[in-house]
């Protein structure tokens, strides 16, 4: 039924979203192009130091991303990279991609940067990854982590390229052992065939210098948020320390100024950027944890926290940091010539005008569209937006205005990461849905030979030792590391490499195993974090076991931290040797554990969200059950009748119902009670209590999509007054006519129950739906008086454009402040509402009709009982708790169950839609394969020794383990046992068992003490 | 005579932070002492204080444990497990008259390569100031 669908996907921008959509495809069956036109993959988040509001190392997080993107074997990089043209039709795309000349042979270049350090110009050129605050050679790599570790000769700074000659000698060609650089390289075209397209190619930052005003450029101490994130970083130009780039002093008292080119109609933006606030709270709270002297002060208009434990974040900076926070508008930044310190000059609420001098001024700068958008978007035959990103619906959040063409990330508007990676998973399910029949076609299958058994054969070590070039080899004398190789028990064979990780090596190793019946292997070069798999790979084309491997890192921790020492180097490294020694003779092999799958899905939950879900998993071709308490499907958004921009959700709800209940794959079960859960990924068993009926059903994956619900205010009068109503019921009779237009004064309170003791956080959608709502209003009558009571408005994203529109139509707003809220009362019958003015410093009253209230979005009750049930963590507010909160935002750190919509927390219906397909899209990883691999490095018990004491059970972290009661000769006993699907291998339970019962494979208690005392004899 | 001393340094280094972040110091070429003996462990929270012990029973002079910073562990809690079995053993050695100083637990993430040569390079000062361990003394 072939119609020309290819199974292969472009995706273009190698950030984390990117990478996201890359990993989802690949893993769902599917061949991956992805694209990047710098020599990196990574992204702006490579950037980042900490990512809020975890304050987790962004580097960190972000590394095993990037190696999982570089070695799986279905995503094909395409770095230096960029697209010239695409042909073609829905499901059948060619696109003409030119490849850049890095001027080094990517097959050859072994990373080692040699070259730069020989660069004539070494030191001289900006580095743009620190925003030329340090300096980099001509040769380089974005940063130290790059994927791929290949070097590239800036041509715009070679003295070569420009000018033909670079002094007597080409130094860097010269410094290359490895013989890879190539002056005489071309760029070069390829064309690609692929089924679908999506675009993850990220964001500009807004160039701070147009707001003349706040003096980039101009003043030394005045820095871009991005530039102060690279400061703060330890692996920035300053590793880490809090200093001011230009006279290395450190600051004590730094200025925030939000919105810098962000809900600026001066400056052609005005959208708010969504992330600023967070960011600069979060590098306040970072720069005062380097160095506690620093006194922060953050400027802002509105602080808009609005997402999952952003406000308990917001809180804790002002509250355990001391982070100042200043509501004003800043009109101008000067600088004392004298000291570069700054003077700014602001305007309060109030109206008072007043200056304060700061040592370091940062701006937190906004995001535009890239520069290459519009030339991408006339290649691909888009449309952008108003404001130049790529057009997308609140409905369908990942398309683009071309079917088959998906976008995600900032690259359609302002987000964060979480939001990207969701999206850029949802765009990978729309891309997998389209090309669904044509899974498995292109991937790559690799065939091995059978595996040896190596039981009860004694040892026989092969022991390969790599020089690196000069990078191990001119340190530590490696011709005498072999030698001693040699002389340890088992090595039955020891040679030296000149780059153990070459292709032709690699041959060398099979063919070498093969000969010499090696049984053992232990390489001796570089980090096994990067070339673990690659040697694990070659050894089991020999037929060994990949966990017949050991690795000495003699260069990262060895040689290249004792270069003045090589002696010394030489020594550490055959120590580094005998331990490797010691623990190869006691490594065995260790099965893949593979699970069977059951190729269905189950998904909790009937609302937008849960059938999204289904929907997209069926698209994929996979079964689904759909289970829903109520009667009905829709969830909330049965009570939502328009969007900010205006389209209609009922009729949109109605067509999903209706492609739901027409679906082929989809089990509806209505009025469902989920009875119990058991299992693990790819076997769960499900009992359903469908009113009198039990039912079982099993699946492999779950998806929980619960959903939220709106509070019932306690205050404002609120069931003791009838014309004091919440906004979904003013919406409702709104839509069904039965509200009177021919009122004079509408109140509108927000934050009724929300960012308050009880619930701390934001409910994101309310300021964007009183607006909506609003706007209704004043469209049906324009003389109607609204006045709407907030704390901070919270438009983010394009939704401020909504904000401005209505602040343009006459909407008054009146902030408030939470000690002293706004007072509903009764007089004479009419109601009254008084509130503090904080511009104007006075008490108003105003004499509405309606008082409409925004209630706090709160999660279900039922969200105890299923997280007790899956095992589920719950946050503080009761919202479920993801695996990790920004690259993780849809899996639980339990395998195969899957969490999207507001089950998550609040949020609007298009991040609703995205998770959901994002969902679908993680969930597909997993039951578009007929088994699952687990981790092969778990812990095992022996029973025999296990004397049943729990103390493992206690340690574990993912209730991997249980004790269960057994009769063994008779006798009661009872003993742990480990769940082999929910074991993630860190050994935690190893180091805690008196008995030594548990052992850790590849990291057994035996193995590391024999390591240990190789080294003490 | 305490000059010369070299020691000799046991680490436990888990595999997604502090092995990183000492990956990355070799990565930006930052020189530390050479005393330093490293193994790889999954998480810090594999560390077995049965490990340390006999570490110093064969003659380490120090044992370093590293592991993620709080809330970073890439097991959700093993750093905190080991951060307080740790600070219990060297209560331990005190009674046992082994400066419980020999043994020390670090946060190193994967991004301070920086402070991953700080650590050992003052580590390795002070168990030279210490000097060397009792017990491999007494085995020679
Ligand atoms: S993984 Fe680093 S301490 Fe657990």
């Amino acid at each position: 039924m072939s119609d020309n669908k290819v199974g292969a996907v472009l995706v273009i921008g190698g950030g984390i979203g990117g990478m996201q959509s890359a990993l989802d495809l690949a893993d769902s069956g599917f061949k991956v192009y992805l694209l990047e036109e710098k020599p990196s993959i990574g992204g702006v988040m490579a950037q980042l130091d900490k990512t809020f509001p975890t304050n987790d190392c962004s580097m960190c997080i972000m590394a095993p991303k990037l190696v999982d993107a570089a070695r799986n074997k279905n995503i094909n990089l395409l770095t230096y990279s960029e697209v010239i043209d695409v042909k073609g039709y829905v499901g059948n795309f060619k696109v003409k991609v030119r490849k850049k000349p890095r001027y080094i042979d990517e097959q050859k270049c072994i990373g080692c940067g040699n070259c730069a350090s020989a660069c004539r110009l070494k030191g001289r050129i900006p580095d743009e990854f620190n925003l030329g605050l340090s300096k980099r050679a001509v040769p380089y790599i974005p940063f130290p982590q790059a994927v791929p570790l290949i070097y590239t000769i800036d041509p715009d700074h070679c003295l070569y390229i420009q000018k033909g000659k670079c002094g007597d000698k080409l130094l860097c060609k010269e410094a290359c052992t490895a013989d890879a650089i190539n002056y005489e390289m071309m760029e070069k075209e390829i064309e690609l065939d692929v089924g679908a397209i999506i675009l993850a190619a990220g964001y500009d930052k807004f160039e701070a210098g147009i707001k003349s005003e706040y003096g980039y450029g101009r003043y030394k101490n005045v820095l871009t948020s991005i530039e102060f994130e690279r400061i703060l970083s330890a692996s920035g130009p300053f590793e880490g320390h809090v200093v001011r780039p230009f006279d290395e002093k450190e600051p004590k008292k730094i200025a925030w100024i939000q919105c810098v080119g962000s809900r600026d109609k001066g400056c052609g933006n005005n959208y708010c950027s969504s992330v600023c606030c967070t960011y600069a709270i979060k590098e306040a709270v970072i720069a005062k944890e380097h160095l506690s002297s620093i006194e922060p002060t953050i400027f802002y208009m509105d602080m808009r926290t609005y997402g999952k434990g952003f406000d308990a974040y917001y809180e804790r900076a002002k509250d355990e940091y001391g982070v100042r926070f200043v509501r004003c508008r800043v009109s101008e930044v000067q600088e004392d010539p004298g000291t570069n310190n700054l003077r700014i000059r602001y305007e309060t609420e109030d109206g008072e005008l007043k200056e304060e001098e700061f040592d370091m001024v940062v701006l937190s700068v906004g995001f535009e569209p890239t520069e290459g958008v519009k030339e991408l978007a006339e290649k691909l035959r888009i449309k952008l937006n108003d404001y130049g990103f790529c057009e997308t619906s609140e409905l369908s959040p990942v398309d683009t205005t071309q079917p088959g063409i998906y976008a995600c990330g900032a690259f359609s508007g302002p987000k964060d990461i979480p939001e990207t990676v969701m999206q850029a998973s949802g765009a990978a399910a729309k891309a997998s849905g389209l090309i669904s029949s044509e899974r498995n076609t292109l991937v790559e299958k690799k065939e091995y030979p059978p595996e040896i058994d190596v039981s009860g054969q004694e040892p026989r070590i092969g022991v390969f030792i790599c020089h690196c070039g000069i990078n191990i080899g001119g340190y530590v004398n490696v011709p005498s590391v072999v030698e001693y190789a040699k002389s340890l028990p088992n090595v039955a064979y020891a040679e030296e490499n000149l780059y153990t990780c070459s292709q032709d090596t690699q041959k060398k190793i099979v063919e070498t195993i093969k000969e010499q019946q090696l049984n053992r292997v232990i390489v001796a070069s570089c980090t096994p974090r990067t070339h673990e798999p690659l040697f694990q790979e070659t050894i089991r084309e020999a037929g060994l076991n990949p966990h017949l491997f050991e690795m000495a890192n003699i260069r990262d921790q060895c040689s290249w931290v004792h270069m003045k020492e090589p002696e010394k180097a030489t020594e550490k490294a055959k120590d580094l040797m005998k331990m490797a020694v010691a623990k190869a003779r006691l490594i065995e092999p260790l099965p893949t554990i593979s699970l069977d799958v059951i190729q269905k899905g189950l998904v909790i939950g009937g609302g937008l969200a849960g059938m999204i879900s289904a929907l997209a998993i069926a698209e994929q071709g996979y079964e689904v059950y759909l289970i829903e308490k109520e009667k009905t499907l829709g969830g909330n958004l049965r009570n939502i009748y328009y969007t900010l921009e205006n389209e209609s959700t009922q009729s949109y709800l109605e067509s999903i119902i209706k492609k739901v209940e027409n679906n082929p794959y989809i089990k509806i079960y209505k009025n469902a009670q989920i009875e119990k859960i058991e299992g693990y990924v790819g076997n769960y068993k499900t009992t359903l209590k469908n009113s009198s009926v039990k039912l079982e059903l099993q699946h492999g994956i779950i998806v929980v999509a619960t959903g939220a619900q709106e509070s019932i205010p306690k205050e404002y009068l609120y069931g003791k007054d009838e014309r004091v109503i919440t906004q979904l019921e003013l919406e409702k009779r709104i839509a069904n006519n039965s509200f009177s237009f021919n009122h004079e004064t509408i109140v509108m309170i927000q934050c009724v129950g929300s960012r308050d003791d009880e619930h701390p956080y934001c409910s994101r959608v309310c300021c964007s739906d009183a607006i909506k709502n609003a706007l209704k209003l004043k469209e049906k009558n324009p003389r109607v008086e609204i006045f709407i009571l907030y704390r901070d408005m919270r438009t983010y994203g394009f939704r401020e454009v909504f904000y401005e529109k209505a602040r343009e139509k006459g909407i008054i707003f009146i902030r408030y402040d939470i000690e002293d809220k706004p007072i509903v009362q009764k007089n004479n019958g009419g109601l009254e509402v008084l509130v503090k003015d904080l511009i104007l410093q006075e008490k108003l009253l105003i004499n509405p009709d309606f008082v409409v209230l925004s209630p706090a979005i709160v999660p279900r009750k039922e969200n105890f009982e299923l997280s007790k049930q899956l095992k589920l963590p719950l946050n503080e507010d009761d919202f479920f708790l993801e695996a990790h909160v920004k690259l993780r935002p849809v899996d639980f750190a339990t395998d195969g169950i899957f969490l999207a919509g507001m089950a998550h927390s609040p949020k609007s219906i298009d991040e609703s839609i995205s998770q959901a397909y994002a969902a679908a899209s993680r969930a597909c990883t997993i039951i578009s394969k007929k088994e699952y691999i687990a981790e092969a490095i778990i812990a095992a018990v022996n029973e025999d020794l296990c004397s049943g004491c729990g103390v493992c059970v206690s340690v574990c972290p993912y209730d991997a383990i249980e004790l269960v009661t057994e009769t063994k000769d008779g006798n009661e006993i009872r003993i742990s046992k480990i769940t082999e699907a929910f074991c993630k291998g860190c050994g935690s339970c190893a180091a805690v068992c008196p008995s030594g019962a548990i052992q850790h494979n590849g990291f057994t208690t035996g193995q590391i003490l024999a390591m240990i005392d190789a080294l003490g004899g | 005579m305490k000059e010369d001393f070299e020691p000799r340094i046991i680490g436990f280094l888990c595999n997604w932070c502090s092995y990183a972040g000492a990956d990355l110091a070799g990565t930006s070429r930052i020189q530390y002492p050479p005393n330093l003996r490293f193994i790889r462990v999954m998480c810090s929270g594999r560390v077995d204080t049965v490990f340390i012990l006999e570490a110093l029973k064969k003659g380490a002079d120090g044992v370093l444990v590293a592991g993620c910073h709080p809330g970073d562990c890439h097991y959700q809690s093993g750093n905190y497990k080991t951060h307080r079995r740790i600070m219990l053993l060297k209560k331990l050695l005190g009674q046992l008259g082994i400066d419980p100083n020999r043994v020390r637990f670090e946060y190193v993430s994967a991004s301070e390569g920086n402070k991953f040569a700080h650590v050992v390079t003052e580590f390795v000062d002070e168990i030279k100031k210490i000097g060397p361990n009792p017990l491999k003394e007494k085995k020679k």
